[in-house]
C-alpha cells in the first residue's frame, strides 16, 4: 500500500505545539472527580422504552447520588446523543431539569457522532482549567431502540405546504401531490452518506487493507468480554454504575464465552470484498442503549466539597481524514491523532500505563496499532522517522471496552472518562511521575477524537 | 400505608358493624410531625415522691400542661406513674389504683409511662418483688387500653435519676408520637450518659449517620427518619440496588454507597466514605437484611449461610472496624434492627432467627466496649410491619399476623425508625446494651 500527503506534524506546528505546551503550565488544573452511567443494555432489551432524556437524567441522579450533588449548582453540564428526535433539542438542560441538581444549572448539547462523550469532557475540562467554571458535568447518552423515526421527505414537503396555503382548493392540491410512498417512514441508519457504505462495510475494508485476522478480532473481543467481567466480578464498577431498569450489568457482556464459540459466528460484514470476511457479530459491537456521565471540577471545588480527585484531564485532539476518496480507512482518524497528542506533550507510547482504544470493532483497535507499528505509515503518513511503535497489549482495555459493555454512541466517552480514571487513581504512580492513560475514539464521518489523563 | 381494614372500622358505618359484632377496632395511630404537641392533652403525674416532683418541674420547663392531681372527667393526654421507692408490693397500691381511677379519662392514642429500679439492683426481696411487678402490671395494662393509647416503662439503674437525661429522653419517646407502634415495653436506662437536644425537633442536627440496606423498606424510611431529625446521611445497599439507593440518597440529600456488608473492608470503606465526604462519623445502623426462608429439615448451606453472613457476621465485622478506628470515639451510637423473630422463634425462619437472636447477643457484648467512648449500642426488634416484604405474605396469614398484637394494625416502617432515631441521640447515652421492641406488643414472644 503506499501512503501520500502531508505529514502529521511539521516543524513549524512543532514550535506552535511547545507555545502552547508552555501556555497550559499555567492554566489550573480540571480534575475527574468520579462518573456515572447505567449498564448499558443491548437495543431492543431492557431500555426499549426509555428515552434518551430518561436514561440521561437517570445516569445523572446517580452521579449527584454518590456525590452528595443534590440541589448543586455546577458550572455547566454539557452532554449529548447521536440519534436524536427534534424534541430533544435542548436534551441535556432538560434532563438536568429532570435531575436533584440546581434548577439553576445550565447546559448545552454537543453532537460529534460517537466523540460526543469525549468531547464533552474535553471541552468543560478546557473551560475549567480556563477558570471560567469550577465545577462541570460531561455526559453522552443514546438509544438506537427508541430512535427516531422521520416521515418522508415527500411527505414532510406536502405537510409545509399544506400550512402555508390558505384556501381549501389550494389546500386539495397540495394534498393531491402525495403518493402512497410518500407514506413510508424515514428511518435513521448508520451508513455513511457520502459513501452509502455502513460503518461495518467501511470498517471491513480497512480491515482487509490491514490484513487484521479472523483470530486476532476474536481474541480481542474474547479479552473484552473476559475483563470486563472480571471487573465486575472484583466489583470495579460498584462506584461507577447505578443499576437502571433492573440491569446491574451490561446486556452485552458474555462472561462465559469462549474463543471457540467466537470462532463459530458467520461474518456478517466485508462478503462482498473478494478477501476472506474476517468480522462477525462477535468482534462488532452490537448497536445499545445507554448514558454516561463524568464529574469533572477545578482542584479547589473539588476540595471544598470533600470529594476525590481521581485524575487529572491532561490534553486532547481531534482529528479527521479523507475516507469519502479512499485515502484512510473511515475509523482510522485516531491513528493521525495519537501521534499528534503525544509529540504536543512530549511522549511517547511507551510513556502510556493504560491504553483505552474504543472497540467500535476489534479490526478498528487492530487496524490502528497496525497503522502505529508500520514502517511506511510512519514515514509517509505521520511525518516520522519510522513507526509510531507498538504498545504492550497487557495494557490495552484492562477492564474490558466496546466489544463487551456495548457502544450507546454518544455514552462511551464517558464511559472510558470514568473508568480510566478510576484505574489511574489505584494505580497512582509509575517510576515517581503519575500514572498515565490514553483515551481513543473513532467516529463516524471520518473522525476521531484522543485524550490523555494522568492520576491526580 | 393504613390497612384497608383499619381505615373501615375506623369510622362511620365500618365503626357501628365491628363494634356490634366484637370485631377488632384498630385505629388509625397517631404518627409524629415535627412540631405537633407532645401528647393529645395534660399529663397527670402520679407518686409522691420527690423525684416524682422533680419529673413534674423537668416537664412544665418543656411547656407541658401537667396535673399532680386528677380533675375529674378532665381529658388526659397522658398518666406517668412514677414507682422509683417501691419498698414492697403492697406499696403498689396507692399509685396504681390512684392512677386507675384517671385510665378512663385517657384520650385516644393517649401514653401511659412507668418510672420505677430495676428488680436486678433491689436491695432485698421484698423491693425486687415490687419493683418486677411493675413489669407485670405495665404489659398487662397495656393491654388493656385501647384506641391507640400505649403503656411502656422507663427502669432506673441505681444511681440513675428520674431527670436523667436519657431518662427524660425516653419519657419524651414514650410520650410522643414517635412511639406509636411501641407498647408494652421497658428501656432500662443504665447511667446518667447522653445529653437532651438543644433543638426536640432537630435531636440529630450536626450529626453523620450511616444507614446499611437503605434502598427501601425499613432502611429508606429510616435515613428519611434521620435526616428529617437533622442527620447528614450515608446509604449503603447492595450495588444491584443503586437505582433506588441513589433515589434514597437524593431524596434525603446524602450520599449513595453501593457497597456489598459482607465485603472484608466494608467497615474501613463506609469510615472512609463517611468522614471523606461529610468529615465525620457518629451513627452507624446496622439495617441491612435478609431472609431465605426454609424448614430446617429442607435447609442448604447457601440459605443458611447467606443469611448469617449479611445479618450478623457483617455486623460484627463492621463494628471491629467502627471500635478500631479513630475516627467513631466521639458519643458513637450503633442501632442494629433485629427482629421480634429472634425473641419468639419463626416456623420456616430458623436460619433468620438465629441470626437475629444473633444480634441480640452481639449488641449486650458490645455496650461495654463503647461504654469508654461514652458510646451506646442498642437493636430495636420490629414486629409485624407493612413493608414490600409483608405485602407479599398470603392475604389470611398477613391479616391474622397484623391483628395479633395489643394495637390491632402492623406497624408502618416510620415506626421502627422512629425508634432507631431515638436511639442513635444524644438523649439515648444512658442506654445501652438494649433491646426496644416495635411491635404493637405482639401476642408472640412477649
Amino acid at each position: 500500500m503506499s501512503f501520500t500527503g502531508q505529514s502529521a506534524t511539521g516543524p513549524e506546528e512543532s514550535s506552535n505545539a511547545q507555545a502552547a505546551t508552555h501556555g497550559r503550565d499555567s492554566l489550573r488544573k480540571a480534575v475527574v472527580v468520579g462518573g456515572n452511567r447505567i449498564p448499558f443494555a443491548r437495543t431492543g432489551g431492557a431500555y426499549t422504552k426509555s428515552s434518551n432524556q430518561d436514561m440521561l437524567t437517570a445516569a445523572l441522579d446517580g452521579l449527584i447520588a454518590r456525590f452528595g450533588l443534590q440541589d448543586e449548582r455546577i458550572g455547566e453540564v454539557a452532554a449529548g446523543a447521536v440519534l436524536k428526535h427534534s424534541r430533544d433539542f435542548n436534551l441535556t438542560r432538560e434532563a438536568v431539569l429532570g435531575s436533584a441538581l440546581s434548577a439553576e444549572t445550565p447546559a448545552y448539547d454537543l453532537q460529534q457522532a460517537c466523540a460526543t462523550g469525549l468531547e464533552t469532557v474535553l471541552g468543560l475540562a478546557n473551560k475549567i482549567k480556563l477558570g471560567q467554571i469550577d465545577s462541570a458535568i460531561a455526559g453522552g447518552v443514546d438509544s438506537a431502540s427508541d430512535a427516531p423515526i422521520a416521515v418522508s421527505e415527500g411527505l414532510r414537503e406536502v405537510l409545509l405546504d399544506l400550512n402555508r396555503v390558505k384556501t381549501l382548493p389550494q389546500r386539495l392540491q397540495v394534498l393531491s401531490r402525495l403518493r402512497p410512498k410518500d407514506l413510508a417512514p424515514d428511518a435513521p441508519n448508520t451508513g455513511e452518506p457520502r459513501t452509502g457504505l455502513s460503518m461495518g462495510e467501511h470498517q471491513a475494508l480497512t480491515t482487509a487493507q490491514w490484513k487484521i485476522t479472523r483470530e486476532a478480532q476474536d481474541q480481542l473481543a474474547y479479552n473484552s468480554h473476559r475483563n470486563l467481567a472480571a471487573a465486575y466480578d472484583a466489583g470495579f464498577f460498584d462506584d461507577l454504575l447505578t443499576p437502571y431498569r433492573g440491569l446491574t450489568r451490561d446486556s452485552n457482556l458474555r462472561a462465559d464465552t469462549t474463543l471457540e464459540k467466537l470462532a463459530t459466528l458467520k461474518p456478517v460484514f466485508g462478503k462482498n470484498l473478494g478477501a476472506e470476511a474476517t468480522m462477525t457479530a462477535g468482534n462488532s459491537t452490537p448497536l445499545t442503549d445507554g448514558a454516561s456521565t463524568v464529574l469533572l471540577a477545578s482542584e479547589e471545588w473539588a476540595d471544598a466539597h470533600e470529594l476525590p480527585k481521581l485524575a487529572t484531564v491532561i490534553d486532547g485532539e481531534a482529528a479527521a481524514v479523507d475516507f469519502v476518496h479512499g485515502k484512510d480507512g473511515l475509523l482510522m482518524a485516531p491513528a493521525f491523532a495519537v501521534p499528534r497528542l503525544l509529540a504536543r506533550n512530549g511522549l511517547t507510547l511507551d510513556d502510556i500505563d493504560f491504553f483505552e482504544l474504543h472497540e467500535a470493532f476489534a479490526g478498528t483497535v487492530l487496524s490502528t496499532l497496525a497503522a502505529w507499528e508500520d514502517e511506511e505509515f510512519g514515514r509517509t503518513r505521520l511525518g516520522l522517522d519510522g513507526a509510531l511503535g507498538s504498545i504492550d497489549r497487557s495494557k490495552l482495555n484492562v477492564n474490558g471496552s466496546s466489544l463487551a459493555a456495548g457502544h450507546p454512541f454518544a455514552a462511551t466517552g464517558g464511559r472510558i472518562v470514568a473508568s480510566l480514571a478510576k484505574m489511574l487513581h489505584e494505580k497512582g504512580r509509575v517510576d515517581g511521575r503519575p500514572a498515565r492513560g490514553l483515551i481513543s475514539i473513532c467516529a463516524a464521518g471520518g473522525q476521531g477524537v484522543v485524550a490523555i489523563l494522568e492520576a491526580f | 400505608m393504613t390497612d384497608k381494614y383499619t381505615q373501615f372500622v375506623s369510622r362511620g358505618i365500618g365503626k357501628d358493624v365491628a363494634k356490634k359484632l366484637g370485631l377488632p377496632q384498630p385505629v388509625v395511630l397517631r404518627r409524629y410531625q415535627p412540631g405537633q404537641p407532645l401528647v393529645p392533652g395534660p399529663i397527670l403525674v402520679q407518686g409522691s415522691s420527690d423525684s416524682a416532683d422533680e419529673l413534674a418541674a423537668a416537664l412544665l420547663s418543656w411547656d407541658l400542661d401537667v396535673r399532680r392531681h386528677a380533675v375529674p372527667r378532665e381529658k388526659l393526654g397522658a398518666i406517668i406513674l412514677v414507682l422509683d421507692e417501691l419498698a414492697r408490693p403492697e406499696d403498689l397500691e396507692g399509685p396504681v389504683l390512684a392512677a386507675a381511677a384517671s385510665i378512663r379519662d385517657l384520650s385516644p392514642n393517649a401514653r401511659v409511662v412507668t418510672v420505677s429500679r430495676t428488680a436486678a439492683g433491689a436491695p432485698g426481696p421484698a423491693s425486687a418483688a415490687a419493683r418486677q411487678g411493675v413489669d407485670g402490671l405495665l404489659r398487662s395494662l397495656a393491654k388493656e387500653l385501647r384506641a391507640g393509647a400505649t403503656a411502656n416503662g422507663i427502669v432506673l439503674a441505681d444511681g440513675v435519676t428520674t431527670t436523667s437525661p436519657s431518662a427524660l429522653g425516653a419519657l419524651r419517646f414514650f410520650l410522643s408520637a414517635r412511639s406509636a407502634f411501641v407498647d408494652g415495653q421497658f428501656l432500662t436506662i443504665a447511667s446518667g450518659e447522653g445529653k437532651l437536644p438543644a433543638d426536640p425537633d432537630k435531636p440529630l442536627a450536626g450529626k453523620v449517620a450511616v444507614v446499611t440496606g437503605a434502598a427501601r423498606g425499613i432502611g429508606a424510611a429510616i435515613a428519611r427518619t434521620l435526616h428529617r431529625d437533622g442527620a447528614t446521611l450515608v446509604v449503603v445497599d447492595i450495588p444491584a440496588a443503586g437505582d433506588h439507593l441513589a433515589a434514597v440518597a437524593n431524596e434525603v440529600r446524602g450520599t449513595a454507597l453501593q457497597l456489598d456488608i459482607t465485603r472484608e473492608d466494608a467497615g474501613q470503606r463506609i469510615i472512609d466514605h463517611a468522614v471523606g465526604r461529610h468529615g465525620r462519623l457518629d451513627i452507624v445502623v446496622h439495617n441491612a437484611g435478609i431472609t431465605r426462608d426454609k424448614l430446617l429439615a429442607n435447609m442448604d448451606p447457601d440459605r443458611w449461610n447467606s443469611v448469617i453472613a449479611v445479618n450478623i457476621a457483617a455486623q460484627l465485622r463492621i463494628n471491629e472496624a467502627l471500635l478500631a478506628s479513630e475516627q467513631f470515639r466521639n458519643s458513637p451510637r450503633i442501632v442494629s434492627v433485629a427482629s421480634t423473630s429472634g425473641i419468639a422463634g419463626n416456623r420456616g425462619q430458623t436460619n433468620y432467627a438465629a441470626s437475629k437472636g444473633g444480634v441480640m447477643g452481639m449488641v449486650r457484648a458490645t455496650a461495654p466496649l463503647l461504654a469508654e467512648r461514652h458510646g451506646s449500642i442498642n437493636a430495636v426488634a420490629p414486629g409485624f410491619i407493612e413493608t414490600e416484604m409483608t405485602a407479599r405474605i398470603p392475604f389470611a396469614t398477613r391479616e391474622v399476623a397484623r391483628r395479633l398484637n395489643s394495637l390491632q394494625q402492623g406497624g408502618r416502617p416510620e415506626d421502627v425508625a422512629e425508634a432507631i432515631a431515638f436511639l442513635a441521640g444524644d438523649a439515648a447515652g444512658g442506654i445501652t446494651g438494649e433491646v426496644l421492641r416495635v411491635c404493637g406488643q405482639s401476642l408472640v414472644g412477649a
